[in-house]
């Protein structure tokens, strides 16, 4: 038991820093009972903690364990959902920290996103959450697919977290998003919940779409999809900066496409016109280093991205990082907003999964090349390192946060696999907007299918 | 008189006549006015395109339109038909009322996957979230001396395709009446326009001369009544049947002439109505034969009430099965003409 005591009183030492000498069973305890804290796992953002004032121990001969004093609190916590975490106290959490971040290279500028990112705590925890959340999406949407519950295509984004949760922090949620097919991560970060994302994928009634879209046509307000013509998403995210341009709102669009698109016509075609019309439109291009099956090298003579736009400036940036891509995201958008016409940020990252699920993703990449990604770079890892190490937060706390979300996943899951399919009257509907119900020809002439807006 | 009025026209100064009491305008003239009454309507309405601005547009539909209302609604576009046909969908996306206007349909093949992937599909695909309200428009069909690469009609293609609205007008009070509904329509419409037409004048009745005057999509109308055959056309053609039922009237053979007027959706009903009536049925345009405008006609009548109706098989009278010629012989020889309009009539009414 002494030994016990020891061992948790050294804890103490550690973690308080201050010199705890032998002290009685009793006074440890009072110590101990300062660090209970109270979680609840019904906030959806991030975890709250109260600080408990100091409670006189159950007082006799042997200890309690840690374990057992924590049970102990229990009884005075009320509320569904609410666990005790043996951490640290919030007010013993640094609020906020700076941390240097990666340079990026620039492209016909002057000035260059910042070196250095803060960080609050919160939204350390908010990214993290959100990332996570994304994470396990995707890696439930590849079980599902191999469980055959999921057909057609499915483009995972797992790996390249930061970009969409790094975009999403730096922009309003009035800004506009436009991306290519490796969508969901986005659909996310734009406000649609897991488990229409994954109905989506299963093609339920209860998907975003109704079913009608799946993986590449997911719509959110200031969201424009999920296109699956590779490249013809850029011009229109233009379109959508020239209606921003022309409404004087202030917005801007990012409109992204991925290294394999990079080459296409009509992105030539659009950063043209948006450069002439100096449209607020920051251009994308997410360089995982492979399109479909082929590396950057074997498609683009020049693969330096961010120069592409020729006299469009552009900035290359650690996309594995999501403070590096918040912070070259808000760089861009100032840009933008300035009235100083597009830009282009080229987010060097790297995706898990091969280019769909058709694809084991290594023919053409070697599985050490992919380990030493997750292990090196993983974009969540690096955020949880930071904050541990700079005692933002607690191990406990993040695996809270796990925890949660894949509870989360799975009820969205759950939902997924369980929601009935599309009605068969809903087949015809949604072709126009506003109109009068038509009939629209079945498979023969005898099938006349109805058809409202 | 008439030579010295034709003249005025040609010079491009009179935008409409009065004579003998008529009003008359041109096509390009009512398609003009069409759009600077949308314009001057709803503020989220712009035109963009290739010459449309400072050079008054390519084929002067919208002269006069820039000086009005400046850079910001009538925008010169480089030429990069894919681009900027991208940038006008996103634009209806994110809530503006975008024309976009293609020099010609041939270029607009340039496009097409902006206009049937990104515009067309859109609404269907996000389960009524995302709607697309553009109008795409421009010359289509065959011109004059232009070539294989620039006398393509799109009808058949674009009407193939749900999700789009296909509209196909042939005087100048369907161009007006049809271009403003397409304006104000929430949907993707593709407005077939024909280059030859442009100059030609037409009678406007009052009501076509109102600010609000428009004609709905998909509403075939009755151009001329008759007994013996049933003429379904569109566009350029409409005036051909005309001027064979004008010859055929003579022989006692009296045509009933229906100008479609929209591409799709059909207005099936009306054809069997007068299918119904006249027991023969003879489409006639100018775009390739197979798996035409006049084929799906062909497929909808046997589908429908009217065949039993018909006393022969459905005619298609339709431009020759091969890419346009240049000279002048063969390319008159390469479209329908009045005299094989007459023939193909003749033939189904077995005379």
């Amino acid at each position: 038991m002494k030994n016990m005591l020891t061992t948790i009183s050294n804890a103490l030492c550690r973690i308080t820093g201050r010199n705890v000498g032998a002290q009685t069973v009793s006074e440890l305890l009072i110590d101990l009972s300062e660090y209970v804290n109270v979680t609840s796992l019904a906030t959806p953002t991030l975890a709250q903690t109260l600080r408990q004032p100091p409670k006189p121990p159950p007082v006799g001969p042997r200890a309690p364990a840690a374990a057992q004093l924590v049970s102990a609190q229990t009884d005075r916590l009320d509320g569904p959902g609410t666990s005790v975490v043996v951490s640290r106290s919030f007010a013993d959490f640094t609020s906020q920290a700076t941390f240097d971040i990666k340079k990026c290279d620039v492209h016909r500028l002057e000035e260059a996103p910042p070196l250095k990112a803060e960080l609050t705590r919160d939204q350390g925890l908010q990214y993290y959450r959100v990332m996570q959340t994304v994470r396990r999406m995707e890696l439930k949407a590849d079980q599902l697919y191999k469980q055959k519950i999921i057909r057609g295509f499915c483009h995972l984004y797992d790996g390249q977290e930061a970009c969409a949760v790094g975009i999403e922090a730096a922009i309003n949620p009035s800004d506009h998003l436009i991306t290519a097919y490796r969508a969901h991560g986005y659909t996310y970060t734009r406000g649609i919940a897991v488990k229409e994302i994954l109905a989506e994928l299963t093609g339920r009634k209860g998907g975003v779409a109704k079913g009608k879209g799946g993986s590449m046509h997911m719509y959110a307000p200031h969201f424009y999809g999920g296109n699956g013509i590779v490249g013809a998403q850029v011009p229109l995210g233009a379109g959508i900066a020239l209606a921003c341009q022309y409404q004087g709102n202030n917005q801007v669009c990012v409109s992204l496409y991925g290294d394999g698109a990079a080459n296409q016509g009509q992105l030539f075609e659009a950063f043209n016109m948006a450069a002439l019309w100096k449209l607020p439109c920051v251009f994308v291009c997410e360089n995982n280093k492979y399109g479909m099956g082929t590396s950057v090298e074997r498609a683009s003579a020049s693969t330096d991205y961010y120069k592409r736009g020729d006299y469009i400036p552009g900035i290359r940036v650690d996309g594995m990082d999501v403070l590096c891509v918040r912070e070259a995201t808000r760089f861009a958008a100032d840009h933008c907003r300035s009235g100083k016409g597009p830009i282009i940020m080229e987010l060097q990252t790297y995706r898990y999964h091969g280019h769909s699920m058709s694809d084991p993703g290594v023919s053409y990449r070697t599985r050490d090349e992919i380990q030493e990604v997750r292990s090196k770079s993983d974009p969540i890892t690096m955020l949880k390192e930071r904050m541990l190490s700079n005692n933002m937060a607690s191990v406990e706390e993040f695996k809270e946060i796990d925890v949660a979300i894949r509870k989360e996943v799975e009820e969205a899951a759950q939902f997924a696999t369980s929601d009935p399919e599309p009605p068969l009257e809903e087949l015809c509907n949604h072709l126009f907007s506003n109109d009068l119900p038509l009939e629209v020809r079945g498979t023969n002439p005898w099938v006349q299918l109805k058809s409202v807006s | 008189m008439a030579a010295s009025v034709r003249c005025f026209l040609r010079s491009g100064k009179v935008r409409h006549y009065s004579l003998n009491g008529y009003c008359y305008m041109m096509v390009r003239d009512a398609l003009n006015q069409a759009m600077d009454e949308e314009l001057e309507r709803d503020e989220r309405v712009f035109l963009l395109g290739e010459e449309v601005a400072q050079y008054d547009g390519a084929y002067k539909v919208s002269r006069g339109l820039w000086k009005k209302y400046g850079d910001k609604r009538i925008m010169d576009t480089p030429i990069t038909e894919m681009g900027f046909t991208g940038i006008a969908v996103g634009a209806a996306m994110a809530g503006l009322r975008p024309i976009c206007e293609f020099m010609t349909f041939n270029f607009s093949m340039q496009a097409i996957d902006q206009v049937i992937n990104s515009a067309a599909k859109t609404y269907y695909m996000s389960a009524g979230r995302q709607s697309v309200p553009i109008v795409f428009r421009g010359p289509n069909g065959a011109s004059a001396g232009v070539g294989a690469q620039h006398s393509q009609c799109f009808a058949a293609w674009y009407a193939s395709c749900p999700g789009l609205k296909v509209v196909s007008p042939w005087s100048a009070e369907d161009a007006k009446g049809l271009l403003k509904s397409a304006i104000r329509d929430d949907n993707p419409v593709v407005f077939l326009e024909n280059e030859l037409m442009y100059g030609v004048p037409f009678e406007m009745s009052e009501e076509s001369q109102s600010k609000d005057f428009t004609i709905p999509i998909g509403k075939a109308k009755v151009e001329r009544q008759g007994t013996h055959v049933t003429l379904a056309t569109h566009s350029r053609y409409v005036s051909f049947c005309l001027d064979a039922a004008a010859v055929l009237a003579k022989e006692g053979i009296e045509c009933e002439v229906i100008n479609l007027r929209t591409i799709r959706p059909l207005d099936v009903e009306c054809i069997e109505t007068s299918v119904m009536k006249t027991n023969h049925l003879v489409t006639v345009e100018g775009g390739w034969p197979q798996f035409g405008v006049g084929a799906e006609i062909c497929a909808r009548i046997m589908e429908g009430p009217a065949f039993n109706y018909l006393d022969a098989p459905a005619t298609r009278v339709t431009g020759v099965d091969i890419p346009m010629p240049y000279a002048k012989i063969l390319e008159d020889n390469s479209l329908p003409q009045i005299k094989d309009i007459i023939f193909s009539i003749k033939k189904t009414l077995n005379v």
